[in-house]
Protein backbone atom coordinates (compact mmCIF):
# COMPACT_ATOMS: atom_id res chain seq x y z
CA UNK A 1 0.00 0.00 0.00
CA UNK A 2 1.52 3.30 -1.07
CA UNK A 3 1.13 6.44 1.00
CA UNK A 4 -1.88 8.67 0.42
CA UNK A 5 -0.88 11.30 -2.11
CA UNK A 6 -2.06 14.60 -3.57
CA UNK A 7 -2.64 15.05 -7.31
CA UNK A 8 0.72 16.78 -7.64
CA UNK A 9 2.53 13.97 -5.81
CA UNK A 10 0.83 11.33 -7.97
CA UNK A 11 1.75 13.02 -11.25
CA UNK A 12 5.35 13.52 -10.12
CA UNK A 13 5.61 9.90 -8.91
CA UNK A 14 4.23 8.52 -12.19
CA UNK A 15 6.63 10.62 -14.25
CA UNK A 16 9.57 9.60 -12.07
CA UNK A 17 8.66 5.91 -12.39
CA UNK A 18 8.14 5.66 -8.63
CA UNK A 19 5.41 4.00 -6.59
CA UNK A 20 5.24 6.99 -4.31
CA UNK A 21 6.89 10.31 -3.49
CA UNK A 22 6.69 12.59 -0.48
CA UNK A 23 7.39 16.30 0.00
CA UNK A 24 11.12 17.01 0.06
CA UNK A 25 12.06 14.06 -2.18
CA UNK A 26 14.43 14.99 -5.00
CA UNK A 27 13.34 13.18 -8.14
CA UNK A 28 14.21 13.01 -11.81
CA UNK A 29 11.03 13.03 -13.86
CA UNK A 30 10.09 12.57 -17.50
CA UNK A 31 8.52 15.66 -19.08
CA UNK A 32 5.61 15.50 -21.52
CA UNK A 33 5.97 19.00 -22.95
CA UNK A 34 8.64 21.72 -22.86
CA UNK A 35 7.73 25.27 -23.84
CA UNK A 36 9.69 28.42 -24.58
CA UNK A 37 8.87 31.85 -26.01
CA UNK A 38 10.82 34.48 -27.94
CA UNK A 39 12.48 35.87 -24.79
CA UNK A 40 13.50 32.65 -23.07
CA UNK A 41 13.83 30.53 -26.24
CA UNK A 42 17.01 32.08 -27.66
CA UNK A 43 18.82 31.61 -24.34
CA UNK A 44 17.55 28.00 -24.16
CA UNK A 45 18.69 27.27 -27.72
CA UNK A 46 22.19 28.65 -26.98
CA UNK A 47 22.41 26.45 -23.87
CA UNK A 48 21.07 23.46 -25.81
CA UNK A 49 23.93 23.86 -28.31
CA UNK A 50 26.46 23.67 -25.46
CA UNK A 51 25.16 20.26 -24.33
CA UNK A 52 26.53 18.66 -27.44
CA UNK A 53 23.56 16.64 -28.68
CA UNK A 54 22.22 17.26 -32.17
CA UNK A 55 18.57 16.43 -31.67
CA UNK A 56 15.94 17.43 -29.18
CA UNK A 57 14.31 14.51 -27.34
CA UNK A 58 11.01 14.59 -29.25
CA UNK A 59 9.95 16.88 -32.08
CA UNK A 60 6.28 16.79 -31.05
CA UNK A 61 6.93 17.65 -27.43
CA UNK A 62 9.32 20.59 -27.68
CA UNK A 63 7.14 23.65 -28.24
CA UNK A 64 8.06 27.22 -29.19
CA UNK A 65 5.58 30.09 -29.17
CA UNK A 66 7.14 33.46 -30.05
CA UNK A 67 4.41 35.56 -28.44
CA UNK A 68 6.14 38.20 -26.31
CA UNK A 69 7.66 40.74 -28.71
CA UNK A 70 5.82 39.64 -31.87
CA UNK A 71 4.87 40.82 -34.44
CA UNK A 72 8.46 41.89 -33.89
CA UNK A 73 8.76 45.25 -32.20
CA UNK A 74 12.35 45.97 -33.24
CA UNK A 75 15.38 44.53 -35.00
CA UNK A 76 16.77 42.75 -31.94
CA UNK A 77 13.51 40.95 -31.25
CA UNK A 78 13.26 40.05 -34.94
CA UNK A 79 16.71 38.46 -34.70
CA UNK A 80 15.57 36.43 -31.69
CA UNK A 81 12.41 35.28 -33.50
CA UNK A 82 14.52 34.31 -36.49
CA UNK A 83 16.85 32.26 -34.32
CA UNK A 84 13.86 30.29 -33.00
CA UNK A 85 12.33 29.89 -36.47
CA UNK A 86 15.58 28.45 -37.82
CA UNK A 87 15.95 26.11 -34.85
CA UNK A 88 12.35 24.91 -35.34
CA UNK A 89 13.09 24.10 -39.00
CA UNK A 90 16.39 22.42 -38.23
CA UNK A 91 14.78 20.21 -35.58
CA UNK A 92 11.58 19.59 -37.53
CA UNK A 93 9.42 20.84 -34.66
CA UNK A 94 5.72 20.01 -35.05
CA UNK A 95 4.69 22.65 -32.56
CA UNK A 96 6.35 25.88 -33.61
CA UNK A 97 3.83 28.64 -34.11
CA UNK A 98 4.32 31.54 -36.51
CA UNK A 99 2.72 35.01 -36.32
CA UNK A 100 -0.80 34.72 -37.69
CA UNK A 101 -1.13 31.14 -36.44
CA UNK A 102 0.00 31.67 -32.89
CA UNK A 103 -1.65 32.82 -29.71
CA UNK A 104 -0.52 33.73 -26.25
CA UNK A 105 1.29 30.56 -25.21
CA UNK A 106 -0.77 29.59 -22.15
CA UNK A 107 -4.05 30.06 -23.98
CA UNK A 108 -2.80 28.40 -27.14
CA UNK A 109 -1.32 25.19 -25.73
CA UNK A 110 -4.38 23.82 -23.96
CA UNK A 111 -6.69 25.13 -26.72
CA UNK A 112 -4.62 23.19 -29.27
CA UNK A 113 -4.68 20.07 -27.10
CA UNK A 114 -0.89 20.13 -26.81
CA UNK A 115 -1.11 19.97 -23.03
CA UNK A 116 -3.40 17.28 -21.62
CA UNK A 117 -4.66 16.30 -18.16
CA UNK A 118 -2.11 14.40 -16.08
CA UNK A 119 0.83 15.77 -18.08
CA UNK A 120 4.05 17.03 -16.58
CA UNK A 121 4.94 20.27 -18.33
CA UNK A 122 7.82 22.68 -17.88
CA UNK A 123 8.00 26.01 -19.62
CA UNK A 124 10.52 28.80 -19.68
CA UNK A 125 7.79 31.20 -18.69
CA UNK A 126 6.60 31.62 -15.15
CA UNK A 127 2.92 31.42 -16.10
CA UNK A 128 3.34 27.85 -17.33
CA UNK A 129 1.50 26.97 -14.10
CA UNK A 130 -1.73 27.80 -16.02
CA UNK A 131 -2.23 24.19 -17.17
CA UNK A 132 -3.04 23.06 -13.64
CA UNK A 133 -6.54 24.14 -14.65
CA UNK A 134 -6.92 20.93 -16.66
CA UNK A 135 -5.25 18.76 -14.03
CA UNK A 136 -1.69 18.83 -15.38
CA UNK A 137 1.40 19.43 -13.27
CA UNK A 138 3.02 22.41 -14.92
CA UNK A 139 5.61 24.85 -13.71
CA UNK A 140 7.92 27.60 -14.89
CA UNK A 141 11.66 27.12 -15.20
CA UNK A 142 14.56 29.11 -16.61
CA UNK A 143 16.15 28.70 -20.01
CA UNK A 144 18.99 26.42 -18.88
CA UNK A 145 16.62 23.99 -17.13
CA UNK A 146 14.53 24.00 -20.27
CA UNK A 147 17.49 23.43 -22.59
CA UNK A 148 18.56 20.39 -20.59
CA UNK A 149 15.04 18.96 -20.68
CA UNK A 150 14.88 19.61 -24.44
CA UNK A 151 17.96 17.40 -24.75
CA UNK A 152 17.15 14.68 -22.24
CA UNK A 153 13.37 14.66 -21.93
CA UNK A 154 13.64 14.87 -18.17
CA UNK A 155 14.32 17.27 -15.34
CA UNK A 156 14.77 17.27 -11.57
CA UNK A 157 12.22 18.37 -9.01
CA UNK A 158 11.94 18.70 -5.30
CA UNK A 159 8.50 17.31 -4.46
CA UNK A 160 6.59 20.28 -3.01
CA UNK A 161 4.34 20.37 0.02
CA UNK A 162 0.75 21.13 -0.91
CA UNK A 163 -1.57 23.83 0.37
CA UNK A 164 -5.22 22.97 -0.10
CA UNK A 165 -7.42 25.95 -0.87
CA UNK A 166 -11.17 25.44 -0.65
CA UNK A 167 -13.63 27.92 -2.14
CA UNK A 168 -17.21 27.22 -1.17
CA UNK A 169 -20.33 29.13 -2.07
CA UNK A 170 -21.90 31.01 -4.96
CA UNK A 171 -20.03 33.81 -6.69
CA UNK A 172 -21.23 37.36 -6.09
CA UNK A 173 -22.17 39.51 -9.06
CA UNK A 174 -19.14 40.49 -11.22
CA UNK A 175 -16.91 38.05 -9.31
CA UNK A 176 -14.89 35.58 -11.37
CA UNK A 177 -11.85 33.31 -11.17
CA UNK A 178 -9.63 36.40 -11.19
CA UNK A 179 -11.17 37.68 -7.98
CA UNK A 180 -10.78 34.34 -6.23
CA UNK A 181 -7.06 34.16 -7.01
CA UNK A 182 -6.46 37.86 -6.20
CA UNK A 183 -8.30 37.35 -2.90
CA UNK A 184 -6.13 34.33 -2.10
CA UNK A 185 -2.89 36.19 -2.97
CA UNK A 186 -4.06 39.17 -0.93
CA UNK A 187 -4.54 36.83 2.00
CA UNK A 188 -1.42 34.64 1.87
CA UNK A 189 0.95 37.12 0.18
CA UNK A 190 3.24 36.95 -2.82
CA UNK A 191 5.38 34.35 -1.08
CA UNK A 192 2.52 32.61 0.73
CA UNK A 193 2.94 29.47 -1.36
CA UNK A 194 6.71 29.71 -1.94
CA UNK A 195 8.10 26.32 -3.13
CA UNK A 196 4.62 24.83 -2.59
CA UNK A 197 1.81 23.40 -4.65
CA UNK A 198 -1.60 25.07 -4.51
CA UNK A 199 -4.48 22.62 -4.88
CA UNK A 200 -7.65 24.59 -5.55
CA UNK A 201 -10.93 22.88 -4.72
CA UNK A 202 -14.40 23.36 -3.28
CA UNK A 203 -17.97 23.66 -4.49
CA UNK A 204 -17.26 27.01 -6.19
CA UNK A 205 -14.48 25.45 -8.25
CA UNK A 206 -16.63 22.39 -9.05
CA UNK A 207 -19.03 24.78 -10.78
CA UNK A 208 -16.47 27.16 -12.25
CA UNK A 209 -16.14 27.13 -16.06
CA UNK A 210 -12.76 26.17 -17.51
CA UNK A 211 -11.83 29.78 -18.41
CA UNK A 212 -12.02 30.86 -14.77
CA UNK A 213 -9.98 27.83 -13.75
CA UNK A 214 -7.23 28.84 -16.17
CA UNK A 215 -7.18 32.33 -14.64
CA UNK A 216 -6.80 30.91 -11.13
CA UNK A 217 -3.97 28.50 -11.94
CA UNK A 218 -2.25 31.13 -14.12
CA UNK A 219 -1.63 33.29 -11.05
CA UNK A 220 -0.44 30.55 -8.66
CA UNK A 221 3.08 31.87 -9.33
CA UNK A 222 1.96 35.26 -8.01
CA UNK A 223 1.68 33.59 -4.59
CA UNK A 224 5.13 32.06 -5.14
CA UNK A 225 3.57 28.67 -5.93
CA UNK A 226 5.42 25.95 -7.79
CA UNK A 227 2.17 24.94 -9.42
CA UNK A 228 -1.54 25.46 -9.08
CA UNK A 229 -3.81 22.51 -9.75
CA UNK A 230 -7.52 21.83 -9.97
CA UNK A 231 -8.88 18.27 -9.92
CA UNK A 232 -10.00 17.28 -13.42
CA UNK A 233 -13.74 16.59 -13.70
CA UNK A 234 -16.64 16.65 -16.17
CA UNK A 235 -15.95 20.30 -17.03
CA UNK A 236 -12.35 19.36 -17.84
CA UNK A 237 -13.49 16.38 -19.92
CA UNK A 238 -15.84 18.59 -21.91
CA UNK A 239 -12.96 20.97 -22.68
CA UNK A 240 -10.27 18.42 -23.57
CA UNK A 241 -12.24 15.67 -25.29
CA UNK A 242 -12.04 17.14 -28.79
CA UNK A 243 -8.63 18.72 -28.28
CA UNK A 244 -6.23 16.19 -26.80
CA UNK A 245 -5.01 13.62 -29.32
CA UNK A 246 -2.94 11.68 -26.78
CA UNK A 247 -4.28 9.45 -24.00
CA UNK A 248 -4.72 11.50 -20.86
CA UNK A 249 -5.33 10.79 -17.22
CA UNK A 250 -7.42 12.41 -14.51
CA UNK A 251 -5.71 12.31 -11.13
CA UNK A 252 -7.50 12.87 -7.83
CA UNK A 253 -5.95 13.44 -4.43
CA UNK A 254 -6.44 10.61 -1.96
CA UNK A 255 -8.95 11.25 0.85
CA UNK A 256 -6.23 11.25 3.49
CA UNK A 257 -3.51 12.97 1.48
CA UNK A 258 -1.31 15.28 3.54
CA UNK A 259 -1.51 19.05 3.23
CA UNK A 260 0.84 21.49 4.96
CA UNK A 261 -2.02 23.95 5.23
CA UNK A 262 -5.73 24.07 4.46
CA UNK A 263 -7.35 27.44 3.73
CA UNK A 264 -11.09 27.81 3.31
CA UNK A 265 -13.06 30.74 1.92
CA UNK A 266 -16.74 31.46 1.65
CA UNK A 267 -17.06 33.15 -1.74
CA UNK A 268 -20.04 35.13 -0.52
CA UNK A 269 -17.42 37.23 1.34
CA UNK A 270 -15.46 37.92 -1.86
CA UNK A 271 -16.15 41.08 -3.88
CA UNK A 272 -14.58 42.00 -7.20
CA UNK A 273 -10.97 42.55 -6.14
CA UNK A 274 -8.32 45.00 -7.31
CA UNK A 275 -4.58 44.66 -6.66
CA UNK A 276 -2.91 48.04 -6.11
CA UNK A 277 0.65 48.84 -7.14
CA UNK A 278 3.22 47.39 -6.87
CA UNK A 279 2.45 43.86 -5.74
CA UNK A 280 -0.40 41.44 -6.57
CA UNK A 281 -0.92 41.00 -2.80
CA UNK A 282 -1.97 44.65 -2.30
CA UNK A 283 -5.61 43.80 -2.82
CA UNK A 284 -8.74 45.74 -1.96
CA UNK A 285 -12.39 44.91 -2.55
CA UNK A 286 -13.89 47.16 -5.24
CA UNK A 287 -16.03 48.92 -2.59
CA UNK A 288 -12.85 50.19 -0.91
CA UNK A 289 -10.93 51.31 -3.98
CA UNK A 290 -11.75 55.04 -3.82
CA UNK A 291 -11.32 57.47 -6.68
CA UNK A 292 -8.47 56.20 -8.89
CA UNK A 293 -8.37 57.85 -12.31
CA UNK A 294 -6.91 55.77 -15.13
CA UNK A 295 -5.25 56.47 -18.48
CA UNK A 296 -5.42 52.96 -19.95
CA UNK A 297 -7.43 49.77 -19.63
CA UNK A 298 -5.93 46.48 -20.81
CA UNK A 299 -8.20 43.47 -21.25
CA UNK A 300 -6.66 40.15 -22.24
CA UNK A 301 -3.35 38.29 -21.73
CA UNK A 302 -2.66 34.71 -20.65
CA UNK A 303 -4.61 35.51 -17.50
CA UNK A 304 -7.86 36.88 -18.97
CA UNK A 305 -7.81 36.72 -22.77
CA UNK A 306 -10.25 33.86 -23.28
CA UNK A 307 -13.58 34.05 -25.05
CA UNK A 308 -15.69 34.44 -21.92
CA UNK A 309 -13.43 37.29 -20.74
CA UNK A 310 -13.91 39.17 -24.01
CA UNK A 311 -17.64 38.39 -23.96
CA UNK A 312 -18.01 39.83 -20.48
CA UNK A 313 -16.20 43.03 -21.48
CA UNK A 314 -18.07 43.34 -24.79
CA UNK A 315 -21.45 43.12 -23.08
CA UNK A 316 -20.47 45.97 -20.77
CA UNK A 317 -19.22 48.10 -23.69
CA UNK A 318 -22.36 47.50 -25.76
CA UNK A 319 -23.92 50.91 -26.51
CA UNK A 320 -21.40 52.71 -24.30
CA UNK A 321 -18.23 54.70 -25.01
CA UNK A 322 -14.73 54.50 -23.61
CA UNK A 323 -13.98 57.59 -21.48
CA UNK A 324 -12.30 60.33 -23.57
CA UNK A 325 -9.17 60.24 -21.38
CA UNK A 326 -8.75 56.45 -21.55
CA UNK A 327 -7.11 54.12 -24.10
CA UNK A 328 -8.72 50.67 -24.21
CA UNK A 329 -6.55 47.84 -25.51
CA UNK A 330 -7.91 44.30 -25.92
CA UNK A 331 -5.54 41.35 -26.35
CA UNK A 332 -7.32 38.14 -27.42
CA UNK A 333 -5.58 34.94 -26.33
CA UNK A 334 -5.46 33.33 -29.76
CA UNK A 335 -6.44 33.97 -33.38
CA UNK A 336 -9.30 31.51 -32.91
CA UNK A 337 -10.62 33.54 -29.97
CA UNK A 338 -10.28 36.69 -32.09
CA UNK A 339 -12.30 35.11 -34.91
CA UNK A 340 -14.98 33.86 -32.52
CA UNK A 341 -15.12 37.32 -30.93
CA UNK A 342 -15.73 38.75 -34.37
CA UNK A 343 -18.44 36.21 -35.29
CA UNK A 344 -20.23 36.75 -32.00
CA UNK A 345 -20.16 40.54 -32.36
CA UNK A 346 -17.81 41.22 -29.45
CA UNK A 347 -15.23 42.94 -31.64
CA UNK A 348 -17.84 45.29 -33.05
CA UNK A 349 -19.13 46.26 -29.60
CA UNK A 350 -15.62 46.97 -28.34
CA UNK A 351 -14.45 48.86 -31.44
CA UNK A 352 -17.65 50.90 -31.53
CA UNK A 353 -17.05 51.84 -27.91
CA UNK A 354 -13.65 53.22 -28.90
CA UNK A 355 -11.36 50.33 -28.01
CA UNK A 356 -8.61 48.75 -30.08
CA UNK A 357 -7.90 45.06 -30.69
CA UNK A 358 -4.31 43.90 -30.69
CA UNK A 359 -2.96 40.71 -32.22
CA UNK A 360 -2.50 37.95 -29.63
CA UNK A 361 0.71 39.07 -27.88
CA UNK A 362 2.01 39.44 -24.34
CA UNK A 363 2.79 43.02 -25.44
CA UNK A 364 2.01 45.57 -22.74
CA UNK A 365 1.57 43.03 -19.93
CA UNK A 366 5.34 42.91 -19.45
CA UNK A 367 6.08 46.38 -20.77
CA UNK A 368 7.15 45.00 -24.13
CA UNK A 369 5.15 46.92 -26.72
CA UNK A 370 1.57 47.67 -27.90
CA UNK A 371 0.54 49.88 -24.99
CA UNK A 372 3.45 51.10 -22.85
CA UNK A 373 2.72 53.59 -20.07
CA UNK A 374 4.40 56.99 -19.80
CA UNK A 375 5.69 58.51 -16.56
CA UNK A 376 2.90 59.03 -14.05
CA UNK A 377 0.29 57.12 -16.05
CA UNK A 378 -2.03 54.53 -14.57
CA UNK A 379 -3.62 51.42 -16.04
CA UNK A 380 -6.28 49.02 -14.92
CA UNK A 381 -5.34 45.66 -16.37
CA UNK A 382 -6.61 42.09 -16.40
CA UNK A 383 -3.00 40.87 -16.55
CA UNK A 384 -1.11 39.21 -13.71
CA UNK A 385 1.64 41.52 -12.41
CA UNK A 386 1.82 45.11 -11.22
CA UNK A 387 5.48 45.35 -10.24
CA UNK A 388 7.40 48.63 -10.54
CA UNK A 389 7.75 49.46 -14.24
CA UNK A 390 5.89 46.34 -15.33
CA UNK A 391 3.89 48.08 -18.08
CA UNK A 392 6.35 50.82 -18.91
CA UNK A 393 7.85 53.78 -17.10
CA UNK A 394 9.18 52.97 -13.60
CA UNK A 395 6.90 55.76 -12.33
CA UNK A 396 3.75 54.34 -13.94
CA UNK A 397 1.19 52.26 -12.06
CA UNK A 398 -0.73 49.05 -12.80
CA UNK A 399 -3.89 47.96 -10.99
CA UNK A 400 -5.01 44.36 -11.55
CA UNK A 401 -8.65 43.33 -11.88
CA UNK A 402 -11.10 41.08 -13.70
CA UNK A 403 -12.40 42.01 -17.20
CA UNK A 404 -15.73 43.42 -15.94
CA UNK A 405 -14.00 45.93 -13.67
CA UNK A 406 -11.47 46.81 -16.39
CA UNK A 407 -14.35 47.41 -18.83
CA UNK A 408 -16.41 49.55 -16.44
CA UNK A 409 -13.28 51.50 -15.50
CA UNK A 410 -12.53 52.22 -19.16
CA UNK A 411 -15.98 53.75 -19.51
CA UNK A 412 -15.94 55.76 -16.30
CA UNK A 413 -12.29 56.86 -16.45
CA UNK A 414 -11.68 55.62 -12.92
CA UNK A 415 -11.56 52.20 -11.29
CA UNK A 416 -15.18 51.16 -10.81
CA UNK A 417 -17.68 48.34 -10.85
CA UNK A 418 -20.16 47.85 -13.71
CA UNK A 419 -22.83 48.47 -11.05
CA UNK A 420 -21.95 52.17 -11.30
CA UNK A 421 -22.78 52.38 -14.99
CA UNK B 1 35.32 40.43 0.13
CA UNK B 2 32.81 42.92 -1.14
CA UNK B 3 30.50 45.78 -0.33
CA UNK B 4 26.82 45.19 0.39
CA UNK B 5 24.02 46.43 -1.85
CA UNK B 6 20.98 46.18 0.43
CA UNK B 7 17.42 45.59 -0.81
CA UNK B 8 14.13 44.61 0.84
CA UNK B 9 11.38 42.03 0.30
CA UNK B 10 10.05 40.77 -3.05
CA UNK B 11 12.76 42.10 -5.38
CA UNK B 12 11.16 40.94 -8.63
CA UNK B 13 12.86 39.99 -11.87
CA UNK B 14 11.18 42.93 -13.64
CA UNK B 15 13.24 45.36 -11.56
CA UNK B 16 16.36 43.18 -11.71
CA UNK B 17 16.19 43.45 -15.50
CA UNK B 18 13.21 45.29 -17.03
CA UNK B 19 11.53 43.59 -20.01
CA UNK B 20 12.35 46.53 -22.27
CA UNK B 21 15.92 45.17 -22.35
CA UNK B 22 14.95 41.53 -22.95
CA UNK B 23 15.29 41.89 -26.70
CA UNK B 24 18.96 41.20 -25.96
CA UNK B 25 20.61 38.06 -24.65
CA UNK B 26 24.01 39.75 -24.31
CA UNK B 27 25.18 39.53 -20.69
CA UNK B 28 27.07 42.86 -20.81
CA UNK B 29 24.08 44.72 -22.20
CA UNK B 30 21.81 43.19 -19.57
CA UNK B 31 24.27 44.02 -16.76
CA UNK B 32 24.33 47.68 -17.87
CA UNK B 33 20.64 47.92 -16.86
CA UNK B 34 20.65 45.63 -13.82
CA UNK B 35 18.42 46.87 -10.95
CA UNK B 36 17.79 50.08 -12.90
CA UNK B 37 14.14 50.52 -11.91
CA UNK B 38 14.75 50.39 -8.15
CA UNK B 39 18.35 51.64 -7.94
CA UNK B 40 19.82 53.82 -10.65
CA UNK B 41 23.21 53.84 -8.85
CA UNK B 42 23.71 50.08 -8.94
CA UNK B 43 24.92 49.49 -12.50
CA UNK B 44 27.10 52.61 -12.39
CA UNK B 45 28.86 51.87 -9.12
CA UNK B 46 28.82 48.11 -8.49
CA UNK B 47 32.33 46.67 -8.06
CA UNK B 48 33.61 43.21 -8.87
CA UNK B 49 33.01 41.03 -5.80
CA UNK B 50 30.19 43.11 -4.29
CA UNK B 51 27.29 41.30 -2.64
CA UNK B 52 23.54 41.78 -2.84
CA UNK B 53 21.72 41.27 0.45
CA UNK B 54 17.93 41.21 0.47
CA UNK B 55 15.01 40.04 2.59
CA UNK B 56 12.25 37.59 1.61
CA UNK B 57 11.32 36.21 -1.84
CA UNK B 58 14.24 37.57 -3.87
CA UNK B 59 13.79 37.11 -7.62
CA UNK B 60 10.02 36.65 -7.65
CA UNK B 61 7.99 36.97 -10.85
CA UNK B 62 9.14 36.14 -14.34
CA UNK B 63 11.26 33.07 -15.14
CA UNK B 64 13.73 35.17 -17.15
CA UNK B 65 17.20 33.75 -16.71
CA UNK B 66 18.39 37.16 -17.89
CA UNK B 67 17.95 38.27 -14.24
CA UNK B 68 20.68 36.11 -12.61
CA UNK B 69 22.77 36.55 -15.78
CA UNK B 70 22.61 40.36 -15.39
CA UNK B 71 23.49 40.15 -11.70
CA UNK B 72 26.40 37.80 -12.28
CA UNK B 73 27.79 39.84 -15.17
CA UNK B 74 27.55 43.05 -13.14
CA UNK B 75 30.26 41.66 -10.87
CA UNK B 76 28.13 40.55 -7.93
CA UNK B 77 29.87 37.57 -6.29
CA UNK B 78 26.98 36.31 -4.13
CA UNK B 79 23.33 37.07 -3.46
CA UNK B 80 22.25 36.54 0.14
CA UNK B 81 18.54 36.64 0.98
CA UNK B 82 16.17 35.39 3.66
CA UNK B 83 14.40 33.44 0.91
CA UNK B 84 14.47 33.13 -2.87
CA UNK B 85 11.64 32.67 -5.36
CA UNK B 86 11.96 29.12 -6.66
CA UNK B 87 12.59 29.75 -10.37
CA UNK B 88 15.28 32.32 -9.56
CA UNK B 89 16.84 29.84 -7.12
CA UNK B 90 17.11 27.16 -9.84
CA UNK B 91 18.32 29.62 -12.46
CA UNK B 92 21.07 30.98 -10.20
CA UNK B 93 22.37 27.46 -9.46
CA UNK B 94 22.14 26.52 -13.15
CA UNK B 95 24.21 29.48 -14.36
CA UNK B 96 26.66 29.43 -11.46
CA UNK B 97 25.61 32.55 -9.54
CA UNK B 98 26.33 31.75 -5.88
CA UNK B 99 23.31 32.28 -3.62
CA UNK B 100 22.92 31.92 0.12
CA UNK B 101 19.63 31.56 1.97
CA UNK B 102 20.05 32.91 5.49
CA UNK B 103 17.62 34.44 7.96
CA UNK B 104 20.07 36.41 10.15
CA UNK B 105 22.67 37.90 7.79
CA UNK B 106 20.18 40.35 6.20
CA UNK B 107 18.95 41.58 9.60
CA UNK B 108 22.40 42.94 10.50
CA UNK B 109 23.45 43.96 7.01
CA UNK B 110 23.41 47.58 5.87
CA UNK B 111 24.27 49.04 2.49
CA UNK B 112 28.01 49.57 2.24
CA UNK B 113 29.00 47.03 4.93
CA UNK B 114 32.03 44.91 4.02
CA UNK B 115 31.19 41.21 3.78
CA UNK B 116 33.46 38.22 3.43
CA UNK B 117 31.88 35.08 1.95
CA UNK B 118 33.65 31.72 2.18
CA UNK B 119 31.27 29.27 0.51
CA UNK B 120 33.75 26.39 0.71
CA UNK B 121 33.86 26.52 4.49
CA UNK B 122 30.30 27.78 4.89
CA UNK B 123 31.25 31.00 6.67
CA UNK B 124 30.09 34.57 6.10
CA UNK B 125 31.65 37.48 8.01
CA UNK B 126 30.24 40.97 8.24
CA UNK B 127 33.52 42.82 8.79
CA UNK B 128 31.83 46.16 9.42
CA UNK B 129 29.56 44.72 12.12
CA UNK B 130 32.18 42.24 13.31
CA UNK B 131 29.77 39.29 13.10
CA UNK B 132 30.31 35.74 11.83
CA UNK B 133 27.64 33.41 10.47
CA UNK B 134 27.52 29.72 9.56
CA UNK B 135 25.73 28.82 6.35
CA UNK B 136 24.21 25.45 5.57
CA UNK B 137 25.54 23.53 2.58
CA UNK B 138 23.18 22.75 -0.33
CA UNK B 139 21.61 19.27 -0.41
CA UNK B 140 23.92 16.67 -2.08
CA UNK B 141 22.00 16.60 -5.38
CA UNK B 142 22.41 20.35 -5.83
CA UNK B 143 26.06 20.10 -4.73
CA UNK B 144 26.50 17.56 -7.54
CA UNK B 145 25.19 20.11 -10.07
CA UNK B 146 27.50 22.81 -8.75
CA UNK B 147 30.50 20.47 -8.70
CA UNK B 148 29.79 19.37 -12.28
CA UNK B 149 30.04 23.05 -13.27
CA UNK B 150 26.34 23.78 -13.66
CA UNK B 151 23.35 22.00 -15.14
CA UNK B 152 24.61 21.99 -18.74
CA UNK B 153 27.81 20.17 -17.77
CA UNK B 154 25.82 17.78 -15.58
CA UNK B 155 23.39 17.06 -18.44
CA UNK B 156 26.27 16.46 -20.88
CA UNK B 157 27.28 13.52 -18.71
CA UNK B 158 23.71 12.23 -18.37
CA UNK B 159 22.86 12.27 -22.08
CA UNK B 160 26.10 10.40 -22.87
CA UNK B 161 24.89 7.40 -20.88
Amino acid sequence: MTRAMTITEKILADHAGLEEVKPGDLITARVDITLANDITGPVAINEFRRIGVNKIFDNERVVFVPDHFTPNKDIKSAQNAKLIREFAKEQGLKNYFEVGRLGIEHTLLPDQGIVCPGDLVIGADSHTCTYGAIGAFSTGVGSTDLACAMASGETWFKVPETIKVIFNGKLNKWVSGKDLILHLIGDIGVDGALYKSLEITGSTIDNLPIDGRFTICNMAIEAGGKNGIIPADAITEEYVKNRCQRPYKFYRSDENAEYCRVIEYNTEDIEPTVAFPHLPENTRPISKVGNIKIDQSVIGSCTNGRLSDIKEAAEIFAGRKVHPDVRLIVLPGTQEIFLESMKLGYVEKIVNAGGVFSTPTCGPCLGGHMGILAEGERAISTTNRNFVGRMGHPKSEVYLSNPAIAAASAILGRIASPDEL
Amino acid sequence: MGKIWRYGDNVDTDVIIPARYLNSTDAKELAAHCMEDIDTEFAKNVQQGDIIVADENFGCGSSREHAPIAIKESGISTVIAKSFARIFFRNAINIGLPIVEHKEIPDDAQAGDELEVDLGNGIVKNLTKNKTYQINPFPPSIQKLIEAGGLVEYTKERVKR
